[in-house]
């Protein structure tokens, strides 16, 4: 479902992704590790049309998302790292806009809203504008928006961050849910380690752009004989804390303006 | 079709919920109408160009549809601030509807500011010359929007932060309002600015809107219409190639 090989993104000198390559085959769970700064959010945005690859190549069921934006775009869905929502506008509005976009049909998407905000329990507050909500109904809003449609592939970035453990966990039920039923194969990066050996097939661990290591959970357990996954997550990236080299983004604005002097 | 309804009702419902900033976005053209207007009247009655109020009222509606339609385009900075520019980029819809939805939400926002200026302009004492006046001036009120919401995408599409936005109001925005014509008469001008305002495309929707408005053109009534069509495609074009290259 999706085929990434030696793909390489540098912001000027700085190569945040480097040489990197794997597969991720139809209706799985697929976990994308690493600490921070190590290249997650730079090769998610690169799968999902945002930025463009320096070198090689990415596959998302068959079609390259730099020369088929648009079909490669029909395939996925995604919950964003950041916030991307409109804050002048409500919960139930932002939903409308989400569906009209991704063209569920009308009937579907007040169903499937309904449904979402009772579940992430964000019903009660539908018709309030998002900039009152507090930070964790915004990050509940991005995540119950990002099912309101059925993608082929369902791309999750640190979709947790800031959730309490009771979202958390609904969270989690509802990607097996989808995965299990509508065959959703699904990409997720996360930080907290009992997570991913919950609820992932498989899992890659990335340390400053290069993949350490891939395998089951249990394989990258056994490859560092750890008894827990974030035993072989230390084990695999050392214990040192990362500097934050900052969000993509603020790597883009360095690079143009280096290239404006 | 869905998707540029959608984009182009949440442009609308951003702007009518914004009260303080439909008020406060009154508050410049009612200054310039009234200090300019009566403050610098009796200078220009006794140099015979008639009333100044007169003179001045299609500039400042210019200028508000002006400001409201490049705001409008640049409003994507907000959008990749706040985020939501993402939502949009990744979507299944191609980046034209995109931009289309928004283009034509500012449009609609520039023209219902344009309105409510035009009716202070109303209660200021400015009288347009005849019943068919003002209808015709939406016409050249539409052009000016369509020109500056695409001027605002392309600019948008390419800013990355408030410094720069500061660097566009001051070398771009104030210039194009200053140099259109909008506060002065263009006949007579030293060689030099009359140049520069012929080659603002303010100047010509200004000068449609005077001519809807009071019966006075200076490069007639035509020539603005074909200046300001062929600007509007050229700058809506740029900007829609902009919008569909932006990476974030």
């Amino acid at each position: 479902m999706i085929r990434v090989q030696n793909l390489v993104k540098k912001f000027g000198d700085f190569a945040a992704v480097q040489d990197i390559s794997f597969e991720v085959q139809q209706g799985e769970i697929f976990a994308f590790l690493g600490p921070n700064g190590a290249g997650k959010t730079t090769t998610i945005k690169m799968l999902t049309t945002l930025l463009r690859p320096t070198s090689g190549t990415v596959m998302l069921d068959g079609l390259d998302p730099q020369r088929h934006q648009h079909e490669a775009r029909r395939r996925f869905g995604i919950v964003f790292q950041d916030p991307s929502l409109e804050w002048e506008l409500t919960a139930a509005e932002n939903m409308e806009i989400h569906g009209v976009l991704y063209h569920v049909p009308r009937k579907l998407r007040h169903e499937r809203t309904e449904q979402l905000l009772k579940l992430f329990e964000l019903w009660e507050r539908r018709n309030d504008p998002v900039k009152r909500f507090s930070g964790g109904m915004k990050r509940r809003l991005e995540i119950a928006r990002g099912f309101l449609h059925t993608p082929k592939i369902l791309f999750l970035d640190e979709p947790t961050l800031g959730l309490d453990p009771q979202s958390r966990n609904q969270l989690w039920s509802h990607v097996k849910h989808v995965n299990e039923t509508e065959q959703v194969t699904v990409f997720l990066t996360t930080h907290y380690m009992d997570e991913a050996d919950r609820v992932a097939h498989r899992i890659a661990i990335i340390d400053h752009g290069k993949i350490v290591a891939q395998g089951t959970p249990a394989e990258l357990k056994e490859q560092t004989q750890s008894d827990s996954l974030e035993g072989a997550f230390l084990a695999l990236t050392g214990s040192s804390i990362r500097d934050e080299s900052g969000s993509s983004t603020d790597q883009m604005r360095q690079f143009v303006k280096m290239w404006r002097k | 079709m869905g998707a540029v309804y959608i984009l182009w009702l949440r442009e609308l419902k951003r702007y009518l919920r914004s009260h303080a900033q439909i008020v406060a976005s009154l508050g410049q053209p009612l200054l310039y109408l009234l200090a300019l207007g009566f403050g610098l009247g009796p200078v220009f009655q006794r140099s015979g160009n008639g009333s100044y109020l007169q003179f001045v009222a299609p500039g400042v509606i210019g200028m508000t549809v002006l400001f409201t339609s490049i705001f409008s385009g640049i409003g994507l900075l907000w959008d990749r601030q706040f985020g939501f520019l993402k939502e949009t980029l990744v979507a299944p819809v191609p980046r034209l509807t995109v931009v289309l939805g928004k283009t034509l939400g500012g449009v609609t926002v520039a023209l219902i500011q344009g309105t409510l200026v035009v009716v202070v302009c109303l209660a200021a004492g400015f009288r347009p010359g005849g019943i068919l006046a003002v209808p015709r001036a939406f016409v050249y009120m539409a052009l000016i929007a369509l020109v500056f919401a695409g001027l605002g995408t392309a600019i948008g599409s390419r800013l990355q932060d408030m410094q720069g936005f500061q660097l566009i109001m001051n070398f771009l925005v104030m210039p194009i309002f200053f140099l259109s014509g909008a506060l002065f008469p263009l006949e007579h001008l030293p060689k030099a600015l009359g140049a520069v305002t012929s080659a603002d495309p303010l100047s010509y929707g200004i000068d449609g809107l005077r001519g809807t408005l009071i019966g006075r053109t200076h490069f007639g009534l035509l020539t603005d219409f074909a200046v300001l069509c062929a600007v509007a495609v050229v700058l809506l074009s740029i900007g829609s190639y902009l919008f569909s290259k932006i990476e974030v």
